[in-house]
């Protein structure tokens, strides 16, 4: 114990303090602090896929023939490396989520009518947002149920159909290969559209922050407001786990 | 199987220049890799050779005194027998049986059909072809000094002194009398100009028949044929069709559509002539995204599918459509012809004769695709046939459910030929035959063509004739591009590509459930306007919201 503590102490005093202050008192009202709440892997992982995402989606379009904007080969092969790279990057992410214990922000959370009716109206009279974020709470019920079905249904839906798309030459001399192969693409397709409608419902939604910009800005410096406990609070101060910006 | 005239003379004035320029040069050339026969024997020392003939069996003879197995071997061949027994489907066909959308057959035509046997004097096809060895005609395919020709019209015979002023060649060049003891002297083995003297002619004049095979291909461009290529790999037809006693892999009626074997490594394999008995079943570099799933064509797609993506290139147009319904006219009682197609070479093709009827030509056609599996099913002389309906003069048999089909291009020809009208059947007719007064290309007397040809076969003929559409198939497997010129993806993965109207399996970018897009594409639009209109509202109820 002495050993650990001693430990501690040199920790301490060797790197910099977490809690920066900058005279930023005033950046969130109330009880809430800025504090960094999605850290580095978090957004380079959320950039990423964002960019990976457009570029399949373009891509896909791009071979489904919806346009011609590259050729045909030229897209193949972009989606194919995008869709490696994602998959790769999801593998590693879950892997991040469990370790990190993350993965329990996207649980179902209760109050998720409160924040549809919120975004349906109250959003649009003015009325404060009902959900109050937390460091163990990044995400509102809304959300956490958005990118649940995102990670659950959708995603999965989405690379199982490409996997099992890419790797048709394994398997078109089964029997029945011929039918499966349509619908193959068609769930692969018809994720695609949801993934869509995900990304524009999604992408809108960072528009209704405290400004247009602010949860893009969130997302970019990893820093939002959010109500701390007492308990984590003390923790944070004790550990520095947490950057806090006061 | 042609008499016409004045076309022949321009046909003969350009083959003249080919036969006399390109092949003198190309006699000197090995159409080798290396520039070297292989030979051990240098024929011009032989006694049995040193002497003036005076007969193509005359040297046939001389031949056979060394190479003794080799007369009964070719009088095994199809190229001698003209008969092929389909195991695979039974049929018993070859050029003495089949009924084509050209003549139309062989028997009872047979001194101008049987001109490019390899036989001398077979005159009758219900006879069989002869059966002495010395009428295997050795020099059609050994000849290295590219003055070997066969006269059209009889049977087989070669020019020898006195030669008729108008008789003409297999090609429609004029005859000339042929010094058979210089040929027989410098034989080696078949190069392209030997084959191509018949295979280029097929239907009576160049690349009628098969459209990727012409006398460009005796001296191609590498754009043209990248295996043939003058300049480069300049491959006898050999090199692929390889022998094995006088019988050459490859066939017509019997195609391998598909070869997961790939190369023989080493020394060649004999009984196929597939591209990938060379280039093995993975040909693409595996390097690149696109060279993977190029391979994960190669079981559906036949490489000729992607790298012929054309023929009849390199300035030979080919026929591609034949009516006899409208021969027979003729101008103040005699025949006429039409020449309103110009090959690219500037060569005036006929468009009409009244001894063939209207004719259409095609250069850089795009093929016609279809899944084969390598057979076809010929309709034969006995098989019913619904008029009503355009009839298969052979179908291509294949699918999209089985593994041993692939897409193939095809020469389609079109057609329009003579049938009993009452037996519902394909008909033979005697076109060639100036002595009788049966031949139509004498007479115009479809009657007395059709009836003559019926008797001669042996085929029921029920006195009344029509005519009825016809398709006709031809595999492409010539003219292979660089693959510089390669189909692109979206040739075939389009809405409207080149496979667009192949239907039983599904591909990407060709294919789409419409239905689905409908759905997709208004949620879409229903979420940008959606996001817009909850913008909106945003917006303007900024100034009177409680904040």
């Amino acid at each position: 114990m002495t050993d650990q503590n001693h430990y501690h102490d040199i920790r301490a005093q060797e790197k910099p303090p977490v809690i920066k202050k900058k005279n930023k008192a005033g950046l969130c009202p109330g009880q809430n602090h800025y504090v960094m709440i999605y850290t580095r892997y978090e957004r380079f992982w959320h950039w990423s896929q964002a960019a990976l995402i457009f570029a399949l989606f373009f891509t896909g379009l791009n071979i489904h023939g919806t346009f011609s904007l590259i050729s045909f080969k030229l897209a193949v092969t972009i989606h194919t490396f995008a869709a490696i790279a994602l998959i790769v990057l999801w593998i590693f992410t879950t892997f991040w989520n469990f370790t990190t214990g993350q993965w329990r922000q996207y649980l179902f959370k209760e109050g998720i009518f409160k924040i549809i009716r919120f975004y349906a109206y109250g959003i649009i009279v003015g009325e404060p947002h009902p959900y109050k974020k937390g460091l163990q709470r990044k995400q509102n019920a809304l959300q956490s149920l958005a990118y649940m079905t995102f990670m659950l249904i959708v995603g999965p839906a989405l690379w199982s159909t490409g996997i099992i798309y890419l790797l048709y030459d394994l398997w078109r001399d089964m029997p029945y290969a011929g039918v499966i192969l349509p619908i193959v693409a068609f769930l692969h397709t018809a994720a695609a559209f949801m993934i869509a409608i995900f990304v524009i419902v999604h992408v809108y939604m960072t528009t209704t922050g405290k400004s247009v910009l602010h949860y893009v800005k969130t997302m970019i410096t990893g820093y939002d407001c959010v109500e701390l406990t007492e308990a984590e609070e003390a923790y944070i101060r004790e550990t520095q786990s947490v950057s806090i910006i006061e | 199987m042609r008499k016409s005239a004045t076309a022949l003379c321009q046909l003969a004035a350009f083959l003249f220049a080919v036969t006399t320029g390109s092949i003198a040069a190309l006699a000197a050339d090995d159409q080798d890799h290396d520039g070297k026969s292989g030979g051990t024997a240098d024929h011009a020392k032989f006694e049995e050779l040193k002497k003036d003939f005076a007969s193509g069996p005359e040297v046939t003879k001389a031949c056979l005194s060394c190479h003794n197995k080799a007369g009964d071997q070719v009088m095994h061949s199809i190229h001698w027998k003209w008969e092929f027994q389909n195991e695979k489907t039974g049929q018993t066909l070859g050029k003495s049986h089949v009924i084509n959308a050209f003549c139309g057959n062989v028997a009872a035509n047979e001194p101008r059909c049987t001109s490019c046997h390899v036989g001398y004097g077979w005159t009758d096809m219900a006879a069989g072809p002869p059966k002495d060895e010395t009428k295997v005609d050795c020099l059609a395919c050994h000849d290295r000094t590219g003055t070997y020709t066969k006269i059209a019209t009889a049977a087989g015979a070669v020019p020898v002194e006195p030669v008729s002023p108008t008789a003409k060649t297999i090609t429609g060049a004029k005859a000339v009398a042929l010094d058979l003891g210089k040929i027989a002297r410098s034989v080696g083995l078949p190069q392209r100009e030997n084959c191509g003297q018949c295979h280029f002619y097929g239907g009576g004049g160049d690349n009628v028949k098969h459209g990727d095979l012409s006398s460009v291909l005796f001296q191609p461009t590498k754009a043209v044929d990248v295996h043939m290529d003058k300049d480069g790999l300049n491959f006898a037809c050999s090199k692929c069709h390889v022998s094995n006693e006088h019988q050459w892999a490859g066939s017509r009626y019997d195609v391998k559509a598909i070869d997961t074997v790939g190369t023989g490594k080493p020394g060649a394999r004999r009984d196929v002539a597939t591209c990938e008995s060379c280039h093995g079943a993975s040909p693409h570099p595996i390097d690149t995204v696109a060279g993977i799933k190029l391979n994960n064509h190669t079981g559906r797609v036949a490489c000729q599918t992607c790298h012929i993506p054309s023929f009849a290139r390199g300035g030979v147009a080919t026929k591609t459509k034949w009516d006899w319904s409208t021969a027979g006219k003729l101008k103040e009682g005699a025949p006429y012809h039409e020449e309103d197609f110009t090959q690219s070479d500037g060569q005036h093709l006929h468009t009409y004769l009244s001894t063939k009827g209207d004719f259409e030509w095609g250069e850089n056609v795009t093929p016609y695709y279809a899944w084969f599996d390598g057979q076809v099913r010929y309709t034969l002389a006995d098989e019913t046939i619904d008029p009503t309906k355009t009839v298969e003069i052979n179908r291509i048999k294949g699918s999209p459910d089985d593994p041993n089909s692939r897409i193939w291009p095809f020469k389609r020809m079109e057609g329009r030929q003579a049938y009993d009208a009452k037996l519902n059947h394909l008909v033979y007719n005697h076109v060639f035959g100036p002595e009788t007064d049966s031949a139509f290309w004498t007479n115009f007397d479809w009657d007395k063509a059709i009836k003559a040809a019926m008797e001669h076969v042996g085929v029921e003929y029920s006195g009344d004739y029509g005519f009825v559409d016809t398709h006709m198939y031809w595999p492409i497997t010539h003219m292979v591009a660089p693959k510089e010129d390669a189909l692109a993806c979206a040739e075939c993965h389009a809405r409207d590509g080149r496979l667009a109207s192949l239907a039983g399996f599904y591909m990407p970018g060709r294919d789409h459930f419409s239905w689905l897009d409908i759905i997709g594409y208004l949620a879409i639009a229903g979420a940008l306007g959606g996001v817009i209109l909850h913008g909106l509202a945003r917006v303007m109820m900024r100034g009177r919201t409680k904040h």
